[in-house]
């Protein structure tokens, strides 16, 4: 059997594991690395998570004559063991191809490690089943020509921000 | 051995590089299935993807009784960031660019 569809990143982060829960579902984390888009969770089975275009978005899709929407990406809690594990469903709004795929599931796995205390494994699982342009961006374009990083370049971007104190972007 | 030692002792070989790129191909293989690719012994496939997994290239995911294994950028992603990203400024356009990639494509 193989399994082509998923998409697995992992990344150690010196870090709390509270202190990159916050940073995975408060919208005052979110907006400071990666993407930047606040997002909004309501931790509980069948609570709604969603996350909303920067006014920078908005405003270079006005002068590029791409209309954004309020909600980029939407999806529900499936479900949630702060500070440990994760899982939601996630669909990309930006884009109507992406916006009429089904929705992919998520999984955030936060492991202190016990051989190192004080340092995390952040592991996201990103299960993409009939998901293929949602796939593509997620996964990232190597030269950041479309789309920037992917999960690879968000991850990297939210230890930068929890072990320097700044976002690769601001460095 | 820090992190970074690692991941460069892990790309430092012919065989564990060629096993990336067959993840790289297609993710979510067994060992058997990768086994099938090189020439050599399933005890040295599995030897070496232990290196893969221990540089945080390589993790692997239970799926029913099996073991699958997929291609982790991240490390690379934070070389990469490391020396080549110090004034890339796309934050906030990343995604609008994307949309507008797509849009072209389509």
């Amino acid at each position: 059997m193989t399994d082509t569809t998923t998409q697995v990143y992992r990344v150690w982060i010196k870090a709390a594991p509270e202190k990159i829960w916050a940073a995975i579902t408060e919208p005052e984390w979110t907006r400071k690395y990666g993407y930047a888009a606040p997002s909004f969770y309501e931790l509980k089975p069948g609570g709604a998570y969603r996350s909303e275009a920067t006014e920078e978005m908005r405003e270079f899709g006005r002068q590029n004559g791409f209309p954004i929407p309020d909600t980029i990406v939407d999806g529900e809690v499936l479900e949630s063991d702060p500070p440990r594990l994760l899982v939601q469903t996630w669909r990309m709004l930006m884009d109507p191809t992406t916006a009429a795929e089904p929705f992919t599931k998520l999984t955030y796995l936060i492991e202190e490690l016990k051989s190192e205390p004080g340092v995390c494994r952040v592991t996201v699982t990103h299960e993409l089943v009939d998901a293929p342009a949602t796939a593509t961006m997620v996964a990232g374009s190597p030269l950041d020509e479309a789309g920037g990083g992917g999960w690879a370049w968000v991850l990297s971007d939210l230890k930068s921000l929890l072990e320097t104190g700044s976002p690769l972007s601001a460095r | 051995m820090a992190d970074d030692d690692r991941v460069f002792k892990a790309l430092a070989d012919p065989t564990r590089r060629f096993l990336l790129d067959l993840l790289f191909a297609r993710e979510g293989r067994t060992l058997t299935e990768l086994e099938s690719e090189v020439e050599m012994t399933r005890f040295g496939v599995s030897k070496h993807l232990k290196v893969l997994e221990e540089a945080g290239l390589v993790v692997v995911r239970r799926e029913g009784r099996e073991k699958l294994h997929f291609l982790n950028p991240v490390p690379i992603r934070l070389i990469h960031d490391r020396w080549i990203d110090k004034y890339t400024e796309r934050h906030v356009t990343a995604l609008v660019d994307l949309k507008r990639s797509l849009e072209e494509e389509s």
